[in-house]
């Protein structure tokens, strides 16, 4: 989720708020496939189903926000630019009541399918460890893509400068939406996977985007493996709250992101980026 | 066509007098009555409270109307969304008398609100039924002549779940509380703990853990009451959180370890099948199909009978519906006794002096406008455990006690956590 | 001139409301108030700073009046708006140390941040700020008289008009004052501005106080005029709600904020009068409908920017 989000970022330099939604989107699909489709007989079909839901929701509504909205604000003001997307965040938000209704939507099969870990005399749910390894590959997955292979080159030439390599050939707006429609997917496929832990309901698109906010800005706006580590240390900040602290729960995200911006302001892994002369 | 026909069977049934009219209108009366029905319509809350209550409305205002109205005058609801800051639920209040002119408003499920919307009320004296919200600061700290509660206020919930863990395991020693961090969680756990400790003082809490509200993911809360390992945990979670924690916490095996008890019906009757075996729930009132006896009650069978038609279930959730169509009750009976005492079509003024301990019928049985001068009704509180049945394979409620309403609220002028700590003086429990 | 017709436009808005249906005047209310901490971040959007945590200063003064009338027991509007000058004015000038130094994204991320951490606070501290269940403020007393209830309403009215007018004047020669221009030109180019001799921080270190200042009485206003107070008040959505309207109004000018409060306030009410499901959907087109096609807001209109004193804002790099 977080990773889908500062690559977009990176790449397009727009801050994308309607990222939650994306996220919802993905969720719900997920969830809806899920309930029609999947049947307790082969498990493996509902993390198929997921799946599909997560590249379904990436591939349609990444190109569709990114050609008709986000092109025309390309080189405007960065306000302009996160105002658009928060416009489509409110029309997404009741896209989705429209669609599937404010009942909430509820698929946890493949939630119970994955069995029990003991560690340490608690039983814990399997499912979150394949949500782990799941995020794991996607991360390397993506890592490997910008940095071992053509797409990735010139992903990285794009977002270094833009007319130059407009200039040397490389078709810009293509790469644009290539890149915003890949954070898309990733953003449904967080969505769809963490789908079975929740209920959905309308508004989780907003709740979630705050907390991917937080992890990203720690990490720092822009590079991959700054995400997971965000992604990380608000994880395990949220758990020793709740076992050393419980009535710090709801400060502890903020709390580092505020440290952490104050110590380091682009972020723990995130490049300075030069003044404007 | 099919559809054309129905319409029009329909505006025959509209036009024709109505079967069951009662008398002529009394002098003065208006066309219509307007009735504002405020709920949430949008955002987290609105799937489990807001939309099973506007239901509940649809089908009740018609069932009114069929009925030739209250005094004779249909009743015209005009809907609007709870949904939004405070500063917006304030004007849409404000908007609803001055613009959609309504004569009386019924609304508010969010606690905040109805802190918020009765001193408006008083402003500008209209009318204000609080049908769902909780605190039990509306009446406790203020005076209102405006403004009724026809729902029990969360004291219930938490005296009842006290009451009935004692009756289901007297032995219990260790809790454990789970509550969203907000306003109505804190409540619940303040209410529910001192409750307990008063009737049982050994109890210990061992755990208190308050996750943000809507937090959806309570593994690491889980983890805390698997290592705690409490007798009993309380929670008073709605929505994707107790969802959540029925799932996570069935899979983890949190039900075996401890009882749970959930204080609150926060969950759609279709969500029912989904609770895990030995969770022991509460209603803020008779809220269930079965409690009262539909044989018994004729309001509740037709309750029951005209959701099932109108939406192929019962209205959505035990906790919004039935308090709507109890807020419609009390508003219909004061009413008509306010129209049967002056004679006339009444002022505000008149039905707030026929509403002032009124007592009336509903699906949920006779409630009484007992407490907070008379504005503030109580309801019984009903608790039971969740259990599968193997042969049918789905989920019924057993182990089911009520306890009456004079046993979990505390009289007229006398404030919840007080009664608490005096020991609940003059409770009257079988 | 430009006076003139400033005051013109006030003595509109001064005249005609004892003439609307009461909750019009309420919206009016609640726009004008609201208008003062958009004017907050209209100003530091000036100097080319986007927050996304403005709603810290408004809460601020929200709830400042909200303890001043529970436990002080102060019930002179004029005292409580003292007092949210006092507040706002500290809060902002403890966290502006910091935040002075930051730009871009970074400067709204800190802000929403600490607006989220006094959220979690006021949420928390549950038996003094009431938690989510919020504050009742009382009808405050005016130079020690409680208006009657009559005319209550009007008179918390053309308070918070009067009030914010003459905020508003003082923030426009706050602009037109060399601070202002420096901090404009910060927008444009930071480095120029220090090579020049001018000092950066102090510009943006000054106007972070005064938008903190103008959004504290905001908070106040808007409290006394809705009753109740709740934490919401601080979370990211009412700082959101902010940038929108600032960006609804445009920031050609100190009087646009107003033109957006007040259009927004009403956008709003008639989209959940006729829409109650789709509300959000219709301000989402709104927006795409101002972003595409008035990009310089509500307040590239009217063609009065340039005779205001400053060029329209471009919205162009």
């Amino acid at each position: 989720m977080s990773a889908g989000l500062t690559f977009t970022y990176g790449v397009v330099r727009i801050l994308n708020l309607a990222h939650g939604n994306l996220y919802a989107l993905g969720a719900y699909m997920g969830a809806w496939l899920v309930l029609g489709w999947g049947s307790s007989a082969w498990p493996v079909l509902s993390y198929l189903l997921l799946f599909v839901a997560a590249v379904f929701i990436g591939v349609t509504a990444g190109p569709v926000i990114e050609r008709v909205f986000l092109r025309r604000v390309y080189g405007k003001a960065e306000e302009i630019q996160i105002l658009l997307t928060f416009s489509i965040l409110l029309i997404l938000e009741d896209v989705i009541k429209l669609v599937w209704g404010v009942s909430p939507l509820f698929a946890d099969k493949p939630y119970t399918y994955m069995g029990l870990v003991r560690l340490g005399g608690v039983d814990y749910a399997g499912y979150p460890f394949l949500l782990t390894g799941i995020a794991v590959v996607t991360g390397l997955l993506l890592w490997l893509v910008v940095t071992r292979t053509r797409f990735g080159k010139v992903l990285i030439s794009v977002i270094t400068d833009r007319e130059v390599s407009s200039a040397l050939g490389v078709n810009v707006p293509r790469i644009y939406t290539l890149a915003f429609t890949l954070g898309a997917v990733f953003a449904a496929l967080g969505g769809a996977f963490t789908a079975p832990m929740f209920s959905l309901v309308p508004g989780i698109g907003a709740e979630v985007i705050v907390v991917s906010f937080a992890v990203v800005a720690i990490g720092g706006l822009g590079s991959i493996g700054g995400a997971a580590l965000g992604a990380l240390l608000v994880g395990l900040a949220r758990a020793t709250a709740v076992h050393l602290f419980p009535e710090l729960d709801l400060f502890a995200i903020y709390l580092i992101m505020a440290l952490v911006l104050l110590v380091r302001p682009q972020g723990l892994f995130g490049q300075v980026e030069a003044r404007r002369i | 066509m099919k559809t054309r026909l129905m319409s029009v069977i329909a505006l025959i049934a509209v036009l024709s007098p109505p079967a069951a009219a009662q008398g002529p209108a009394p002098k003065g009366a208006p066309k219509e009555l307007r009735v504002g029905i405020v709920t949430l319509l949008s955002g987290p809350a609105s799937s489990t409270f807001g939309i099973p209550a506007k239901k509940a409305a649809d089908a009740w205002v018609e069932k009114i109307n069929e009925a030739g109205g209250i005094g004779g005058v249909k009743v015209v609801p005009v809907l609007t969304d709870e949904a939004g800051p405070g500063d917006k639920v304030v004007a849409e209040f404000r908007r609803l008398a001055a613009d959609e002119k309504v004569d009386l408003v019924i609304g508010y499920i969010s606690s905040a609100n109805c802190v918020a919307v009765p001193a408006v009320a008083e402003e500008l004296r209209l009318l204000t039924v609080l049908f769902d919200c909780g605190t039990t600061r509306v009446f406790e700290e203020a005076k209102y002549k405006y403004v009724f509660r026809t729902a029990a206020h969360t004291g219930i919930d938490g005296i009842g779940a006290a009451r009935y863990l004692l009756a289901a395991k007297p032995d219990v020693k260790t809790i454990a509380g789970l509550n969203q961090d907000y306003a109505w969680g804190r409540d619940s756990w303040e209410i529910f703990s001192r409750a307990l400790r008063k009737l049982k003082p050994d109890v210990q809490v061992v755990e208190t853990l308050w996750p943000k509200l809507f937090q959806g993911d309570l593994s690491a809360e889980i983890s805390k009451l698997l290592t705690a390992k409490p007798d009993v945990i309380f929670h008073s979670l709605w929505g994707t959180d107790l969802a959540s924690v029925n799932s996570q916490g069935r899979v983890r095996g949190l039900f075996r370890q401890s009882l749970v008890v959930h204080n609150n019906s926060a969950f759609l009757f279709k969500e029912f099948r989904d609770l895990p075996d030995g969770f022991v729930v509460g209603f803020r009132g008779t809220h269930w199909p079965e409690v009262p006896d539909p044989a018994r009650n004729p309001l509740q069978r037709e309750f029951v009978e005209r959701c099932t038609k109108k939406f192929g279930e019962p209205c959505g959730s035990p906790h919004g519906s039935y308090h709507m169509v109890q807020a419609l009750q009390g508003v219909k009976t004061a009413y008509e006794k306010a129209i049967k005492a002056t004679g006339r079509w009444p002022s505000a003024d008149d039905v707030v002096r026929a509403f002032e301990y009124l007592e009336f019928d509903s699906p949920s049985g006779r409630i009484a406008m007992a407490v907070g001068g008379g504005h503030q009704a109580i309801e019984d509180s009903l608790y039971g455990t969740v259990k599968l049945d193997a042969q049918r394979n789905q989920n019924v409620l057993t182990s089911v006690r009520v306890f009456p309403a004079k046993c979990v609220n505390p009289p007229d002028g006398v404030k919840t956590l007080d009664w608490i700590d005096q020991g609940f003086r003059g409770a009257q429990c079988p | 001139m430009v006076i003139v017709r400033a005051l013109m436009g006030l003595a509109l808005f001064l005249v005609v409301p004892p003439f609307l249906p009461e909750w019009i005047t309420f919206l009016l209310t609640l726009a004008w108030a609201k208008a003062l901490a958009v004017l907050g971040v209209v100003l530091l959007l000036r100097g080319g700073l986007l927050t996304f945590g403005h709603a810290l200063y408004y809460a601020v003064g929200a709830y400042t009046a909200g303890f001043a009338v529970k436990f002080l027991g102060v019930h002179e509007g004029l005292v409580v708006l003292v007092l949210a000058v006092v507040t706002g004015a500290t809060t902002s000038a403890l966290l502006g140390l910091l935040l002075a130094r930051y730009r871009g994204v970074h400067f709204g991320l800190l802000n929403l941040a600490f607006s989220m951490v006094l959220y979690a606070i006021l949420l928390k501290f549950y038996a003094v700020t009431g938690g989510t269940d919020g504050l009742r403020l009382p009808t405050p007393l005016l130079a020690g008289i409680k208006p009657p209830p009559q005319s209550l309403r009007l008179t918390i009215y053309y308070v918070t008009v009067v009030l914010t007018a003459l905020l508003l004047y003082v923030a426009h020669r706050f602009t037109a004052s060399p601070l202002g221009y420096t901090l404009r030109a910060v927008r444009d180019n930071e480095v120029r501005v220090e090579y020049m001799g001018a000092s950066v921080r102090q510009a943006i270190y000054c106007s972070y106080i005064v938008a903190g200042v103008l959004a504290s009485v905001g908070g106040v206003l808007a409290g006394f005029s809705v009753g109740h107070i709740v934490p919401e008040v601080s979370f990211w959505t009412q700082s959101g709600e902010f940038v929108f309207v600032a960006l609804l109004g445009g920031t050609g000018s100190v009087v646009a904020p107003i033109a957006g409060s007040i259009v927004f306030e009403f956008v709003r009410n008639y989209a959940f009068k006729y829409s109650p499901y789709t509300w959000q959907m219709t301000l989402g087109i709104v927006l795409l409908i101002i972003i595409f096609f008035l990009p310089g807001g509500l307040w590239s209109l009217t063609g009065l920017a340039r005779r205001w004193g400053f060029a329209t804002r471009r919205w162009t790099r």
